[in-house]
C-alpha cells in the first residue's frame, strides 16, 4: 500500500508548492544570484560603469590579511556564542526539569529574553557596560578593574558574545527543556536503582539521550551566530576595535554598503554562503552518525 | 538474600493517603506477588521498597535495616520495570553492565557476569544490539539481565509482562519463577492480574484501595478469601455474590435454604465460585440460563437465578451445549464451598 498522497496530474502539485518557491526565489535565490552575478565585476569609484573581472574580487580578497583575521573572528565568536549560548541553557533546564514547584513562573521569566530583538539586546548591555556611564563598568571600576570594551578588542569580543548569546539562551533552554520532559522517567529511575548519582546519570544517561536535540541545537546557534549576531555587533562595536569584531557578515555590509565595494563585498557573500553550507554538511555527515537513537 | 519487613507503611500524596498502613514480614528467598486492581496503590508500594518514593509513615527495612532514607542506589535491590526502562542509547552488554560499571569492577569482571547472565536468560548472540532491534520478549529478558547481574538481595517487579502478548507472558510467567527459585532471591512483584498472582506467588497481599485485603498463600486466598474483595478478585471468572440471610441455622436465599451454617443469625452476603456449584436436579439453587460459553475443557453458563434478575455464572466440566434462552437448570452447593461475608464490612464471617 502507498501511503503517501499521490496526485495524478502535475498542475496541482505545483500549486501547492508555489508559494514556498516564488518566497524562496524573490528572497533567497535572486538576492544569492545577483550576489554570484555582482562578484564577477568591480565597479569604478562613482558607481557609473561596472568591469568583469572573473575571480579578480575573490584572489585580492584571499590575499587581503583583513579578509583572513576575519574568518578567525567568526571562528572564535561562533564557537564562544554556540558555547555560551548552549551550556547555561542546558543548566538551567536541568534545574527547571527537577523543579516541583514554581516551575511554570520560572520557565517564563527565562524566556523572555528570546522577545528582546538582537539590536535592542545590543543597546542594553552597550548601556549596562558603556565606559562612562555603565552601571556594570562602574562597578568593575569600583573593583579597580579598568573596563573599556571600546578600546580593548578582547573585551569588545567578550561584549558581543554575551549580548549575543543572553538572548539565545531562553530559545535552547526551550529546547532541552522539553527534551529533558520527554526522557522517560523509569529510564532515570532504572539508573538510580542501578547506583548512578545525579551527575552521573546527567552524563551517561540523559546527555546521551538529549543528543539529537543538542545536534539541532549546535546547527541552528552556529546559523545564528554567523548571520543572527549582525544587529548586535552593529549596535555594541560597529566591529572595531581595529577589526577585533567583524566577523565575516558584518564584512560584507562594511565593504558594501560603507565602503562602497559592492564586487568584493558579493564575493564575500558568496564565500559566506558556501562556508555555512560546507559547515551544515559536515555537521550532519559527521555529527549526526554519533547522535544516538 | 534478605528479609523485606514493612511496618504500618503509609504514603500520602498531598493531603490524600494513598497507602493506609500495610504490616508483612517477607522471609528471605520468598515470592510475594502484590495484587490488585489498577490505583489500588500496589505499585507505590513497591517504589517505597525501591526508594523511588518516599515513605510518609512506618517502616521499611531491608534485611533487618531500616531503609526508610535510603536512596534506591544503597538498598541492595534491582527493580524491572513495566516498560522495561533500557538505555535506548546502550547496547545490550552496556545495559546489563551499566550497574557493575558503577560499582567500579573491571572490564573483565563485567564482561563475566555479563555473558553469565546472557546465557542464562538466552541473550547470548544479541549482546551488541541496541534494545530497539530487539522484540518486547528480548527487552524484557534484557531488563531481568541487568536485575540480575548486580546480584541484589531482592528483586522487584512492577508488572514486568503486561507488555507481552498472552502466549509470551505464560512462558516468561514460568521463566521469571523459575530464574528466582533457582537464584534464591526474595522478590516482591507487582501485577493487575490474578492468574500471574496464582501461579507465581509464594504468598500474596491482595490490595484495594490502599488496603492490605488479606496476605497468604495463593490457595489460603482462593479457599479463605478474608473479604469480599479478595473473593471477588481472586479466581476466574469472579465467585457469585447473593444477598442471604441466615435463619434457624440455614443460609437462606429467598425461600431457599442453600446451606447448614452455624453462624449468627441476620442479613449476609453469600459467595459461591462458578466452578463449586454441580447440577443437581434437587439442588436449591435454580437458575435460567441465558448464554454457554464453552472453553473446551470447561463451559461457562451465564444467566439468572429463577425469577430474579440476580445474575449468576456456572462453571461445570466438560461441554454443556446450551439451548437458546431460557433453559432452567437446578445446581447443587457443598456447604464447604459457601462463603460467608458480613454486608456491612465486607468481612469474612
Amino acid at each position: 500500500m502507498e501511503k503517501r498522497v499521490t496526485f495524478r496530474g502535475w498542475m496541482l502539485p505545483l500549486l501547492l508548492i508555489a508559494p514556498q518557491v516564488f518566497i524562496s526565489a524573490v528572497f533567497f535565490f535572486y538576492p544569492a544570484g545577483q550576489a554570484v552575478w555582482q562578484s564577477l565585476f568591480i565597479p569604478d569609484p562613482f558607481g557609473l560603469s561596472t568591469q568583469f573581472v572573473g575571480m579578480g574580487n575573490f584572489e585580492y580578497l584571499f590575499g587581503d590579511r583583513h579578509y583572513r583575521a576575519s574568518f578567525y573572528t567568526t571562528a572564535l565568536f561562533s564557537i564562544l556564542v554556540t558555547l555560551a549560548s548552549m551550556i547555561p541553557a542546558l543548566f538551567l533546564a536541568v534545574l527547571a526539569d527537577r523543579l516541583i514547584k514554581g516551575s511554570g513562573v520560572y520557565r517564563t521569566l527565562l524566556i523572555w529574553p528570546y522577545a528582546v530583538a538582537p539590536a535592542v539586546a545590543g543597546v542594553l548591555w552597550l548601556f549596562m557596560f558603556n565606559t562612562r556611564v555603565g552601571v556594570v563598568s562602574w562597578y568593575l571600576g569600583q573593583l579597580g578593574y579598568d573596563w573599556n570594551h571600546v578600546l580593548n578588542g578582547s573585551e569588545a569580543m567578550g561584549l558581543v558574545v554575551v549580548a549575543s548569546a543572553w538572548g539565545r539562551i531562553s530559545y535552547n533552554f526551550l529546547f532541552f527543556f522539553a527534551a529533558l520532559q520527554a526522557v522517560p522517567r523509569s529510564v532515570i529511575e532504572a539508573a538510580a536503582i542501578d547506583g548512578a548519582r545525579f551527575w552521573r546519570r546527567f552524563f551517561t544517561i540523559v546527555l546521551p539521550l538529549l543528543s539529537p536535540t543538542t545536534f539541532f541545537l549546535l546547527v541552528v546557534n552556529v546559523v545564528y551566530s554567523f548571520f543572527e549576531t549582525f544587529g548586535v555587533i552593529h549596535t555594541i562595536t560597529s566591529g572595531g576595535p581595529q577589526q577585533a569584531t567583524t566577523i565575516l557578515v558584518y564584512k560584507v555590509y562594511s565593504d558594501g554598503f560603507v565602503g562602497q565595494d559592492l564586487g568584493s563585498s558579493s564575493a564575500q557573500s558568496v564565500v559566506l554562503l558556501l562556508v555555512v553550507g560546507l559547515l551544515t554538511v559536515l555537521q550532519f555527515k559527521f555529527i549526526e552518525k554519533r547522535v544516538h537513537y | 538474600m534478605a528479609t523485606v519487613t514493612l511496618k504500618d507503611l503509609r504514603k500520602s500524596f498531598g493531603p490524600d493517603e494513598v497507602i493506609h498502613g500495610i504490616d508483612m514480614e517477607i522471609a528471605d528467598g520468598e515470592f510475594i506477588v502484590i495484587v490488585g486492581p489498577s490505583g489500588c496503590g500496589k505499585s507505590t508500594l513497591l517504589r517505597m521498597v525501591a526508594g523511588l518514593e518516599t515513605v510518609t509513615g512506618g517502616e521499611v527495612l531491608i534485611g533487618g535495616e531500616r531503609a526508610n532514607d535510603k536512596e534506591p542506589m544503597d538498598r541492595d535491590i534491582a527493580m524491572v520495570f513495566q516498560n522495561y526502562a533500557l538505555y535506548p542509547h546502550m547496547t545490550v552488554a552496556q545495559n546489563m553492565g551499566y550497574g557493575l560499571k558503577i560499582a567500579g569492577l573491571s572490564k573483565p569482571e563485567i564482561a563475566t557476569k555479563v555473558e553469565a547472565a546472557a546465557e542464562l536468560l538466552q541473550l547470548d548472540g544479541l549482546l551488541d544490539r541496541r534494545p530497539k532491534q530487539l522484540s518486547g520478549g528480548q527487552r524484557q529478558r534484557v531488563a531481568m539481565g541487568r536485575a540480575i547481574v548486580r546480584e541484589p538481595s531482592v528483586f522487584l517487579f512492577d508488572e514486568p509482562l503486561s507488555n507481552l502478548d498472552a502466549k509470551l507472558r505464560v512462558q516468561m510467567r514460568l521463566e521469571i519463577k523459575e530464574l528466582q527459585s533457582k537464584l534464591g532471591v526474595t522478590a516482591l512483584y507487582v501485577t493487575h492480574d490474578q492468574v500471574e498472582a496464582m501461579t507465581m506467588a509464594d504468598r500474596m497481599i491482595v490490595m484495594n484501595a490502599g488496603v492490605a485485603e488479606q496476605i497468604g498463600t495463593p490457595m489460603e486466598v482462593y479457599e479463605t478469601p478474608q473479604s469480599l474483595f479478595a473473593a471477588q478478585f481472586i479466581g476466574s471468572p469472579a465467585m457469585n455474590v447473593l444477598d442471604a440471610r441466615i435463619e434457624g441455622g440455614r443460609v437462606m436465599l429467598g425461600d431457599v435454604a442453600v446451606a447448614e451454617t452455624g453462624k449468627r443469625a441476620g442479613p449476609v452476603k453469600l459467595g459461591l465460585r462458578p466452578e463449586h456449584v454441580a447440577p443437581d436436579a434437587e439442588g436449591p439453587l435454580a437458575m435460567e440460563v441465558l448464554l454457554a460459553e464453552p472453553l473446551g475443557a470447561n463451559t461457562l453458563l451465564h444467566g439468572r437465578l429463577a425469577g430474579t434478575e440476580i445474575a449468576f455464572t456456572a462453571s461445570l466440566q466438560g461441554v454443556h451445549l446450551a439451548s437458546h434462552g431460557g433453559e432452567a437448570m437446578r445446581f447443587g452447593v457443598d456447604p464447604v464451598d459457601c462463603h460467608l461475608f458480613d454486608p456491612e464490612t465486607g468481612h469474612r464471617l
